[in-house]
This record gives structure tokens, sequence and C-alpha cells, in this order.
């Protein structure tokens, strides 16, 4: 029994066949076990690493660089109000005052119910409609305070499942095509294959890698943390 | 396209609600370029984008068919697609990723054609979830309708293309930190020499590293002729470039503008782009090239948006993103934001970045809440000229990579413009602004 269902873990070995060395597979993969948890449990590092072919100290040091890689429980719904250069000449500090009060907890933190955490973002290229932010990954622009409550209140309704999944669901689009399982002797690079790379037309989309179908568009997993620990973030404290 | 007869080369289809679907892309010519190129060698393609002398739109705006001339010979060739756009006020390649998808592609495969690429990756940055979904589905419908995978488009040509998602990390911009993210490692900048991955890149294999704006503009290029494409724009900057504006205009957004003939000013205040400044208030300063690069003064608007000229005046259009300041923008407080970015996104690898952004993040907020010294205005100056020795443009390097040199820019500008405002902070005990 793995800690990783079994449709992610299959999916994560298509990932690794699709590049010449195998390590390259580790950040997306560990995107997907952030899809399932809501942040990299060590379990899952676990699992990670042996899927990879790597020591877990070595994907711990890796997902400890990056940003998105929560090595921490995070909020169901991670909002990162940016207050970079053209959203602060639009307000966003004040925006950031706002969002602290309505939340009640400060920029790096996580609401007692593990249902938010608030972030004080750099750039999300997202300037046309500063102040910005994002939840999820997903935009929200030019937010009045009124605005930034109306999210919270809908965040918190559920009312905005579909457009904005769970934390941790980078991708609600699998890879479908092109996929060759390394296991059954194959590979994906072109060329040193002799399986064919997309599936014929009669076959339907999803059949070469096993796993993967568009239709499964949907976010599974809880992805919510539940906890009242806050997430800490490399130097994502407010100023 | 606002200004000039330009055609719009990279958004002509973003007005289209539907402009990310493959119905959409096809029915307005898309794959069209790929069809051609593939009936070309790979040679005249090259030939095509050398013609066009289109030069890179990720920043250090590179010759694109230099760079892949520059391949050392090996049986393995990897194209990267750089789509980590992250520097601050820079919002144009996530519009091409978001709602032109196909054409990415199909950009993507003109290059991987002519260089012969072994396989392709397509880096995005994790924070565009959206842009990453259009790519990845987009991705899913070019190998069903046979633009990428075997055999492409019926041809002898085949070739695989990844699309792999960042993780979130600023320096994985920097071609060289994006090949060891990619590698699944820390996104830590490589030493140089070699200065180009097309010696040693991805795996050890010799990389063209191409910018998403770049690829997008390969079907055009193709379709029309090289000589086409270098018939607009002046001097070196031919073509069209997107610019993304931002800041204290009434209208900010991104503009697609044939090179070097319009203005700062135009952008600014043309009421078909920038529309002025809120509430008609006065020009102060402006970021012509992303927050790494120094900034103008309201009397060199009327500059082009012209690599070369822009880089002769001191500063850079890197990115093609222009920041606009006014008379209500605190010049300090601006120039801190930008330092807390550097500062929160250095890798760590060097001393004068990783431990010089900390100290002048500090220094300047200080200063910015009246807490400051007047002597520490030629500290701050000093500690810069130890990241970026002389504080030209382009940066002396001090460091692995061009961040820490960058850093000084906003400070440098804040102090050589507007010393007499931060004064004014040491003065009063407090911001002017606040």
């Amino acid at each position: 029994m793995t800690h990783l269902s079994e449709e992610m873990i299959a999916y994560a070995r298509q990932l690794v066949s699709l590049y010449p060395e195998p390590r390259s597979a580790l950040i997306p993969i560990c995107h997907l076990a952030q899809e399932q948890d809501g942040w990299l449990r060590p379990e899952a590092i676990e699992e990670i690493a042996a899927v990879v072919g790597v020591s877990p100290a070595e994907v711990f040091g890796t997902a400890s660089f990056y940003d998105l890689l929560h090595t921490e429980p995070a909020g169901r719904y991670v909002v990162s109000i940016c207050t970079n250069i053209a959203c602060m000449l639009a307000g966003a500090y004040d925006l950031l005052d706002h969002a602290e009060k309505n939340l009640g907890i400060k920029a790096g933190g996580t609401t007692p119910d593990g249902l938010f955490t608030l972030e004080d973002a750099e750039c999300i290229a997202g300037c046309d409609n500063a102040p910005c932010l994002q939840v999820n990954g997903r935009y929200f622009g030019k937010l009045t305070r009124a605005e930034f409550d109306k999210l919270v209140e809908d965040l918190r309704a559920g009312e905005l499942a579909e457009q904005v999944p769970p934390h941790g669901t980078l991708c609600r689009v699998r890879r479908s095509v092109g996929l060759t399982a390394r296991d059954g002797g194959g590979d994906a690079r072109l060329g040193t294959s002799d399986e064919p790379e997309r599936p014929s037309s009669t076959s339907g989309g999803g059949t070469a890698g096993g796993v993967a179908g568009s239709e499964r568009g949907g976010a599974t997993g809880g992805g919510t943390a539940g906890t009242s620990q806050p997430a800490r973030r490399r130097r994502r404290g407010k100023k | 396209m606002a200004l000039t007869g330009a055609p719009r080369i990279v958004t002509s289809r973003i007005g289209y609600e539907d402009s990310y679907t493959l119905e959409r892309f096809l029915a307005t010519g898309g794959y069209d370029g790929l069809r051609k190129a593939l009936s070309m060698s790979p040679e005249e393609v090259s030939a095509e984008v050398n013609t066009a002398s289109l030069l890179g739109r990720g920043g250090a705006g590179f010759p694109a068919g230099r760079k892949w001339s520059m391949l050392r010979a090996a049986p393995t060739t990897y194209l990267v697609v750089n789509g980590d756009e992250s520097e601050p006020a820079t919002f144009k390649d996530h519009l091409l990723l978001e709602r032109d998808p196909h054409q990415l592609i199909e950009g993507v495969m003109i290059a991987a054609y002519a260089i012969g690429a072994a396989q392709v990756f397509i880096f995005i940055r994790g924070e565009m979830a959206l842009g990453i979904e259009r790519v990845t589905q987009a991705l899913n419908e070019a190998y069903e309708y046979g633009a990428v995978g075997r055999n492409v488009l019926g041809s002898s040509f085949s070739v695989d293309v990844v699309v792999h998602p960042g993780a979130g990390a600023y320096i994985c911009g920097e071609e060289t930190a994006l090949l060891e993210s990619l590698e699944g490692k820390r996104g830590f900048p490589r030493i140089k020499p070699p200065y180009f991955p097309a010696a040693i890149g991805l795996y050890g294999e010799p990389t063209v590293v191409n910018n998403v704006e770049t690829m997008s503009n390969l079907p055009w290029i193709v379709l029309n002729g090289g000589a086409a494409f270098a018939a607009l724009g002046s001097g070196s900057s031919t073509g069209t470039r997107l610019f993304a504006l931002s800041g204290r205009v009434n209208n900010p957004g991104v503009f697609e503008l044939e090179m070097a003939k319009t203005t700062f000013k135009d952008l600014i205040f043309d009421k078909s782009l920038g529309n002025g400044i809120i509430d008609g208030k006065a020009l102060k300063a402006f970021i012509p090239g992303g927050v790494s690069a120094p900034w103008f003064s309201p009397d060199q608007v009327d500059m082009h948006l012209d690599q070369d000229e822009v880089g002769k005046a001191g500063s850079m259009l890197g990115s093609g993103s222009v920041v606009v300041m006014d008379e209500t923008t605190c010049a300090l407080r601006a120039a801190w934001r930008i330092t807390k970015f550097f500062w929160r996104e250095s890798c760590g690898q060097c001393t004068p970045c990783r431990e010089g952004s900390g100290w002048l993040e500090k220094t300047l907020w200080r200063i910015e809440n009246g807490e400051g010294r007047e002597e520490e205005l030629d500290m701050l100056m000093d500690v810069c000229d130890n990241l970026a020795p002389g504080l030209t443009w382009p940066p002396q390097q001090t460091t692995i990579c061009v961040l820490g040199p960058s850093i000084p820019s906003s400070i440098a500008s804040a102090i050589r413009m507007f010393r007499d405002e931060l004064l004014v902070h040491v003065k009063e005990g407090r911001c002017p602004f606040a």
C-alpha cells in the first residue's frame, strides 16, 4: 500500500519515461503529490525518491528551493497577493493589510481552520490587472477591499470550486498522448523506440500511456491540510 | 496595430474568445507555417530566421538565428523553451501561453526541425496554472492532429515535446538555472564558461534555449519570409514586439508594436495605448525594460522602443516591460520594493548578491521609514559599486549570473535622479509620500 494513490504512481512513472534522465521528472511529480495532499508529506517524498531513483534527502533538498513546493502544510486556498512594483503602485500593500485583517492572520500564516494561507507574493505577471492576486495559481485582478471580501466569502462557500481547485492542483489536464512507459521497454524519445508514439485514431486519446485520459479533468484528493500550523515559507513574511 | 501599419504577428488571434482552441487555430492559418517549413530544408528555415534577424524576446536580445548556429555538432541536441516569465512587470508570455498555445507549439516545431532537436521541453512558470493547462491541452490536440510526434504532418521528421512545469523561482529564468531545474535540481545558475548552453546544455548536450515570444514569431516568419519580417522595424530591431505597460497609466496592457518606430511617449500617452497617466499627473520616471533595467527620466520619453537606442542611453529594452511612475510615486519606496524582490529571489550561491541584496534592502527600508542618515546614500552607492563595479549598463559581472549585478539598477537610478527627495526622508524623518 503506497501513500500516493496507484493512479498517481502510475502517472508519475509515465512522467519519468518522458525524460532522458528520470530525475527531470522530480518537480512535476512533486506537483502531483501536492495535488493529492495539498503539500509534500514526508511519506510522499519517500515515494517520489523511489520513483525518480534518488534519496529522499535529494527530493527534499530540491523541493525546499522552490516557493510552490510546500514542505509544510498549507491552507486549502493559498492566497498570494502580489506587492511587487506594478501592484504596489496600485495600492497592493493596502490590500494586503486589509486581507490580514479579514483573515485574521499575518502574511505567511494559515488560518486555524486550515482554509487559507496568505502570502505577500512577488510579481505573478498580472500587472495589467493590478492590484492582483492568485488563489492556488488562479488569477483575480483589480481588486477592491469589498471585492476581496466577496472572494473570501465565495471561496469559503465553495462557490468557486470550478475555477479554483484545492491547493496543490497545478494542471487539471493530463498528458494523454506521446507517452510510452520505460517499464514497457520503450522510451519517450522518438527515434529510440520501436513503439508508435501516437495512439492510432481508432484507439482514442489517452491509451498510449494507459493512465492519462483527458476526460480525467477534475481535481482529486482532499488537498486541504486541515491544520493550524502556519506554513513556514522562504522569506515570505511581510515586511 | 496602433500607430504604424505593421501587421499583428504574434497577437493576430487573441481577439477571439476561443483563440486557444485547435479549431480556431486551424481556421486562421494554423500549422501552415510548419507545413511550409517541412517542405524546406532545415538550413533554409534557419536562413529565413537569420534574414529576419529575429532578436530573442526574453531579455538579453541575442539573435535567435545566431544562437542556433552556435550549436556544437553532436548526435543529440535539445530545444528548451523558456516560459519562466517572472521579471517583475513582465506579463506578455503568459498572454501567448494562455491565448495562443498552438502558435507556440507550431513555432517550437519549426525550430526543432531547423536545429534537428532530439526532444523539446517547454518550461512554463509554475505560477501560470492556466498557461500550463492550455499548453498541455494544445499539445494533446497537436499530437492527435499529427503536428507533433512521429512523422510530423506526414513528413519523415519526428520529435517529442514535453511541457515542464516550474515550481516558483525567478532565477530559473536564467537559462543555465532553468536547465538545472529541468534536470530536477535546485535552480542554481551554472558557472561560466561555457557561456552558452549551445556548447554544454541540458544533460551536458548542446541545447538551444529560446523565449516563448521568440518561438511564437516563427510561423509568421516562415510563411511570409525573413525579409518581410526584417522590413519591419529599423536597424537591428526588426519585426514587431510585445510591450507590457504597467504602473501609473490609465490603460495598462500588452501591446504589439512595430520595433523602433514607436516612442515611449507614444506607448505611455497615446489613446490607443497607455492613454496617459492616472488623474493627469506628471510623469516622474519610467523603467524601460523590466526591473533589472536602469530608469529613464521624463526628458528621455521621446526615445524609440529600439534595442540599440535604449542600450546606448545606458539601459535596456530587456523583457519589453515598461513601468510608469508618476509624481505620487516615492522613488525610494519603488527602489526598496525592487531590491526586496532581488533579495528574496537571490539563489544564495554568490556572496555579493546574497549578502548585498539583504543589506541594501534593510538600509533602503530604514531610510524610507525616516530612520536613515545622509551618508547612507553614499554607502548604498558603494555597496552597489561592489555588486556591479562602475555602475554601468550592461553591468560588470561579480557573480555567477546577472541577477546580482542587476540589483544596483533601481537603487543607483533613485539616488542619481532623486537624491534630494531621498534626503527629505532623512531630514524630515518620514516618507513625504506616505
